[in-house]
């Protein structure tokens, strides 16, 4: 198998109070292939935003990586010095965030933030530049682009800004975007069309995508490989479509089954009693083990790894763990 | 944008005609002018001849009117302590007043921003906690503590500087005496300008500061990161401009309270500008002067605010308004 493009290895992410140390991930690792959409789902606070800012080096301090390594293209990224990090952001791995109305500085209009975006990371003039942000502009479907580029952020839409944020993003031709909830704050009738773009210009480019979101609905359409977080931890990693048809991990059964579908006959949804620990409650052993209908005593007390399934999944559970329940007997 | 400042024209015409009304009343209710005009052996007759020359026996409105009419063609009469047209004595005086408020702020905003970028940047290290503590001092002390403590350090005890007075002036034009060109009037400046301005550059740091880190935290300074701009562009090009923002307002109206306030320091200092000639028509009961004053605060905080709405207008795009309806 080739390198993968980003590779995270038992990435931990910690975070020092005054009473104490959270860890807020806790050893996740994942791949990202080249030209692969990995999708990330899970509850508020699980962590998704979390490993996106670790691996675009922008953890908020006091967070800090504590432990773990992430790797792009065969080169380590997590110890770099600061300067070196920087170049890498935006030309490298590019990130959309979630707000489109407050990501774009207001008091600059699309045509500078752009211009400045490559001009920081491409040797090209001003004019050139400009050639390139109204080719982009276009290219998300911003209609008019090249009379439109000089308007500030706030002649334009939700929806439209957010393909302004998309340009921005790839301005610099990055090989790994980091969407970060891109569709949440917006108009469903929109939600679509802004993740078609994204990933269509994903797709044309090469470049890989991670996807956070917690819409199913978008990953089921979007994603290649699906990796479930729960409080921090890796729950469950494969194919979408096996995930979402024949999950595995009590907690992603528990997901799939609270989302609707037309097709389904049953009169109430499953929900998955309780709610998410705090990070400094997080149970010993499984940290779904309090919430888990198929609870056995072991849970309580080991923590499961990711374990290799077949079909390239990967599952932290003990249900699955044949192996070690034979070796028990 | 001419709809705007007109709009904003009319406003402030308002504004100068309620404070006329106040600066009128005050002729009337500081006890009666024919009385500090004229002797003892004045007689009735006298008087009352007076009285109708001056206008004072014509209706309240018609007084008023002819109060603003004159004042409008800057008329404020004859000052009743120097037996000089008012008009002329503040004109004399006004360069000192505005050549200090105008050093002192553009001290307090350059050292109040820079301050208050730099403590916003640099949280917790010594420097800035250095610089938030000495702020705290410049906030506390009352001005004239302030101007008595420079005048005893560098005045008196090391003799640096000057401790009252303008220094040498000159001429430029017709009237206005400055003491800029001097190497005397610039090292009498310094003092005074720094007593004036350490309040309102204390408070102007602050104020930065707040807006400072309440900008880094926003989202678009985390895209900008993100984008990898560098640490320059993003502090300087993105955060300090929206900074900026907020800090105008308050920066334009500080200048204001920067020439009304003048009057302690102009007082400590002995500076010869419009604050120290209110006071001592104060002491006198000088009408005309206190009245003519009056309005001359209220047009300088008048211009002053039309000058900060356009510069708002300069440096928000959200405030204009008519283009982006003409856009959509």
């Amino acid at each position: 198998m080739a390198t993968p493009l980003l590779s995270v290895r038992d990435l931990v992410v910690e975070f020092p109070t005054r009473r104490g140390v959270l860890r807020a991930l806790d050893k996740i690792s994942f791949d990202i292939a080249e030209g692969e959409v990995l999708g990330m789902v899970g509850e508020s606070g699980a962590g998704k935003s979390l490993t996106g800012a670790a691996i675009i080096g922008l953890l908020e301090p006091p967070g800090r990586i504590a432990g773990g390594e992430i790797w792009l293209r065969g080169e380590r990224i997590d110890n770099l010095p600061r300067e070196k990090m920087r170049r890498i952001r935006g030309r490298r791995i590019g990130m959309v965030f979630q707000d489109p109305l407050t990501s774009l500085n207001p008091l600059y209009t699309v045509a500078q933030q752009l211009i400045e975006t490559i001009r920081t990371h491409i040797d090209v003039s001003e004019k050139e530049a400009r050639k390139r942000a109204v080719a982009l502009l276009d290219r998300v479907g911003i209609p008019a682009a090249g009379r439109r580029i000089d308007d500030y952020p706030h002649h334009f839409s939700g929806g439209m800004r957010q393909r302004v944020v998309i340009a921005l993003a790839l301005a610099a031709e990055p090989e790994l975007v980091i969407a970060d909830e891109p569709t949440t704050a917006l108009d469903v009738s929109v939600q679509a069309q802004i993740i078609d773009v994204l990933k269509e210009i994903c797709a044309e480019r090469g470049a890989s995508v991670m996807l956070i979101t917690h819409d199913m609905g978008v990953i089921a359409e979007t994603a290649d490989r699906v990796a479930v977080l729960y409080a921090g931890r890796l729950a469950e990693i494969g194919p979408v479509r096996d995930v979402i048809q024949a999950a595995e991990h009590p907690y992603t059964v528990g997901l799939m089954g609270s989302i609707p579908t037309l097709t389904q006959t049953a009169e109430r949804l499953t929900q998955i009693p309780g709610a998410m620990p705090r990070l400094n409650a997080i149970p010993t052993g499984c940290a779904f083990n309090p919430r888990c209908t198929r609870v056995m005593d072991r849970c309580r007390v080991d923590r499961p790894d990711p374990a290799e399934r077949p079909g390239g999944r990967q599952v932290a559970c003990w249900l699955y763990d044949n192996a070690m329940e034979s070796a028990d007997e | 944008m001419i709809a705007f400042i007109l709009r904003r024209l009319v406003q402030s015409v308002i504004v100068m005609l309620t404070v006329a009304l106040v600066a009128f009343a005050l002729f009337r209710f500081v006890g009666d002018p024919i009385a500090s005009m004229v002797g003892q052996e004045t007689t009735l007759a006298e008087r009352a001849e007076l009285r109708e020359a001056l206008g004072l026996n014509d209706p309240f409105i018609i007084q008023f009117w002819n109060f603003v009419a004159r004042a409008a063609t800057g008329d404020f009469g004859i000052s009743y302590r120097l037996q000089q047209p008012v008009m002329e004595l503040i004109v004399s005086r006004l360069p000192a007043t505005l050549e200090l408020a105008l050093v002192s702020g553009i001290l307090a905003f350059v050292f109040g921003v820079g301050f208050g970028v730099y403590t916003a940047l640099r949280r917790g290290n010594w420097v800035s906690g250095s610089i938030m503590t000495i702020s705290l001092i410049g906030v506390s002390l009352p001005t004239f503590l302030i101007g008595v403590l420079l005048i005893w350090v560098f005045a008196v005890e090391l003799q640096w500087l000057p401790s009252f007075g303008r220094g040498d002036t000159v001429y430029i034009g017709e009237w206005w005496r400055t003491g800029l060109l001097t190497q005397s009037g610039r090292a009498s400046l310094i003092l005074p300008a720094i007593t004036l301005g350490l309040y309102q550059m204390t408070l102007i740091m602050r104020l930065v500061r707040a807006e400072m880190l309440e900008v880094l935290r926003t989202d678009y300074i985390k895209f900008a990161r993100a984008r990898g701009l560098s640490n320059r562009a993003v502090h300087f090009g993105h955060a300090l401009k929206n900074t900026l923002v907020p800090v105008i307002t308050i920066t334009g109206l500080q200048m204001g309270s920067i020439i009304a306030f003048s009057i302690i320091t102009e007082t400590v200092f002995q500076w010869p500008g419009v604050g120290a000639l209110f006071i001592r028509s104060v002491q006198f009961v000088d009408v005309p002067v206190m009245a003519a004053y009056l309005m001359l605060i209220a047009l300088v905080f008048v211009v002053i605010n039309l000058i900060v709405d356009l510069l708002y207008y300069a440096v928000d795009p959200r405030l204009r308004v008519d283009r982006a309806n003409a856009r959509h």
